[in-house]
């Protein structure tokens, strides 16, 4: 097929060269994953408006800024301050630019039944991970999680023993440093195994360090083994200027429970896709998130549930509120494969759109190759309730704190999703946060 | 100097004229019972004096302890005294009702030039609001008016009006949907607010709430205008006879 051969050119950099300098280039099977994805990335080149799945999400700004893989670590002193979620007696490992920094890192204090490496380190000792990165990335997962395959250089190993309850969260800090003069990328890619009948949380932050444009992109794989539960919560907070795309890949096993929650709110352009398959009966995928966005930001939410076994349950909701020029996607997708009967797959959408220039756009799928089963799905786009602001209004309270109460009520309907109290309410901290810092906007505008 | 004066007022909904020159006094400490027909214009009286958006004032003043209320907004209005129990009240999902009620609270304090209460304080301050009403704490927790009753939402109404403790309490029809018992509750409500420097309106179709909150002055709103005033008695007239010689009035 002809391509435009310029498009993703800078991404793909000088890949020959490049790649024999990353870890692991001494490995062939590494190389041969790598070898396919940059194969893969250059027939395809960046997703464009007629792939359907990035229909609705525009990255030719990537190409734009020229963004090349980072080979030298960012230097980077400290974390910076309250950037990160808040989240009491967690274990952090900081990844500045994808780079794993054990200075930064709670590496030595690990709890029980918790194994964290780098990738990159594990690579260069042994090379048996071949097992555990997953096969080159399929067409469906896209060019960009090709592009990670292509320069995968670092990224999390994560394993939580068999049976382990780890009370203790896993907090994985990623921070981007913008680096002047360099439109700097990174592809870290991310192992999780949950093994059997263990119970463990992992938080992400994704945040940004200084002014400046930057691209992540990461492919996170994850094994929910039977009977394990994972709770995985991420706070996407990248710099203005930020290119944030993350893949998910998750497998859940039998009576597996994979409960995950994003908050979407930073970067110029963010997209957060999920597949999940569920191979195991009597197993539980919940998908929820909430996402706010001003300005010319682009968030886009994608998600794939495949329900393959029998007896699953899926549910999503996913709410966010839109401001100025702001746009919003939410795809999703739920596929009941033969056989999977007494499925029970739910989705809803909902955005509140506060501004007349926002668009958001939702596109809910069902699939369903099973006759016994119960899915349901919902979208809904609207503005705030003027009949709920004048009852505000109408016991003493202005109309912009009306508007916040309204506008946090609303998308904490999402947080309450978390099982988790303390998660939750440092999820409700931060959409507050940005309540907040639209009512200063708006009362700057105002004046 | 009157706490409401009501003069001349004009009003349209949709560009449709619906009050066509009331007038109204109240004084300080006063009850006053405002009855009429359907579509005579009670509830857009209310939510004038309230100041909802779409409500469109084309002729007339209203002076609110001899303040023009029409110049101000709907929270400048509740900061100032006036509180309206809706007849229809929102829900509001996610907000707390105790949020709600401390939020309104220290807005209207804060306009008084009196102190915030903080958490403590306030649930104190709302319990001892809330237990004659029947509201246990499970109400206060829920989101504002979700899944409550219609009596619920009712009581509700006049728990804000409690702790807001207003100048002017307009209740619009207020009594709809309610049976005996709920409507005594919130009957002894509006009756522990009054004093001298209390006043309500009670805006109401049926003469029913009038046995338990007996007012000062009646008056016959018809088409728009106030058409009679007179005593208590004048519910009683109104209850016997109903609205069969205003509405006809209206038609002539």
């Amino acid at each position: 097929m002809a391509k435009n051969e310029t498009i993703g050119l800078t991404l793909a950099g000088a890949f020959d060269e490049t790649s024999l300098r990353l870890p692991g280039a001494d490995l062939a099977w590494l190389d041969a994953l790598r070898s396919q994805g940059i194969e893969s990335f250059r027939t395809h080149g960046l997703p464009n408006r007629k792939v359907e799945s990035w229909r609705y999400t525009n990255v030719g700004a990537l190409e734009k800024h020229g963004f090349a893989p980072q080979e030298e670590a960012a230097p980077l002193l400290a974390l910076p301050e309250g950037a990160a979620l808040a989240i009491e007696g967690a274990c952090r490992i900081v990844f500045v630019n994808g780079r794993m920094r054990a200075d930064l890192s709670d590496l030595d204090a690990l709890p029980e039944g918790i194994e964290a490496y780098s990738l990159a380190e594990k690579l260069e000792s042994d090379g048996e991970l071949e097992d555990l990165i997953a096969p080159a990335s399929k067409e469906r997962d896209g060019a960009l999680a090709a592009l990670n395959d292509a320069f995968m250089a670092d990224g999390l190993l994560l394993c939580i023993a068999a049976g382990a309850t780890v009370e203790t969260p896993i907090h994985l800090i990623s921070v981007g440093v913008p680096v002047a003069g360099q439109a700097v990328a990174f592809h870290p890619r991310n192992l999780v195994v949950a093994a059997k009948g263990s119970r463990a949380t992992l938080v992400e932050s994704h945040i940004g360090a200084g002014e400046g444009a930057y691209f992540s992109n990461s492919v996170t794989d994850i094994r929910v083994e039977n009977g394990a539960t994972l709770t995985h919560a991420k706070l996407q907070d990248e710099g203005a200027q930020a290119f944030h795309v993350a893949l998910g890949r998750v497998r859940i096993g039998d009576d597996a429970v994979y409960d995950n929650f994003t908050l979407n709110r930073g970067a110029e352009l963010a997209r957060n896709e999920i597949h999940a398959r569920i191979d195991g009966t009597g197993a539980e995928c919940r998908l929820n998130g909430a996402y706010l966005a001003t300005g010319r930001q682009h968030v886009d939410n994608t998600t794939v549930i495949d329900h393959k076994a029998p007896g699953s349950r899926s549910s999503e909701v996913f709410k966010g509120a839109l401001d100025e020029k702001a746009r919003g996607v939410f795809q999703g997708r739920i596929v009941v494969h033969r056989g999977a009967q007494q499925t029970d797959g739910h989705q809803l959408n909902k955005t509140l759109l506060l501004d007349r220039n926002a668009e958001m756009d939702t596109k809910p799928e069902l699939e369903i190759y099973a006759d016994d089963v119960k899915c349901s799905h919902g979208a809904t786009i609207g503005e705030l309730d003027d009949m709920a602001l004048f009852y505000l209004q109408a016991r003493g309270i202005d109309m912009a704190t009306a508007r916040d109460m309204l506008v946090s009520a609303f998308l904490n309907e999402a947080v309450e999703e978390l099982r988790d109290e303390a998660l939750a309410d440092a999820f409700r901290a931060r959409i507050e946060g940005w309540v907040e810092a639209r009512h200063e906007v708006q009362g700057e505008k105002a004046a | 100097m009157a706490l409401l004066e009501i003069r001349n007022l004009h009003a349209t909904v949709d560009d449709k004229p619906i009050l066509k020159g009331l007038n109204l006094t109240m004084d300080r400490g006063e009850v006053h019972a405002i009855m009429g027909p359907n579509g005579a214009g009670k509830s857009t009286l209310s939510y004038v004096i309230a100041g909802r958006e779409g409500y469109e004032v084309t002729e007339g003043q209203i002076l609110f302890d001899g303040k023009d209320l029409l110049e101000m907004e709907a929270d400048e209005r509740a900061c100032a005294g006036l509180f309206l129990a809706f007849q229809y009240p929102v829900e509001i999902p996610g907000v707390t009702n105790t949020t709600f009620l401390k939020t309104a609270l220290n807005a209207v304090r804060k306009a008084r030039g009196e102190g915030e209460l903080d958490a403590m304080q306030f649930l104190k301050y709302v319990r001892g609001k809330a237990k004659p009403l029947g509201i246990g704490d499970d109400m206060l927790k829920r989101g504002v008016n979700v899944g409550f009753s219609g009596g619920e939402k009712k009581r509700n109404e006049i728990l804000q009006m409690a702790v807001l403790e207003p100048t002017l309490a307009v209740l619009d029809e207020t009594d709809s949907g309610l049976d005996i018992d709920a409507l005594k509750v919130v009957a002894e409500g509006v009756n522990a607010l009054r004093g001298p420097d209390n006043s309500a309106l009670v805006i109401t179709h049926y003469q029913r709430l009038l046995d338990y909150i007996v007012p000062d002055h009646v008056h016959v709103l018809a088409d728009g205008r106030i058409v009679k005033s007179g005593g208590k008695e004048l519910a009683l007239e109104l209850e016997a006879k109903g609205y069969a010689e205003y509405v006809g009035a209206e038609a002539a």
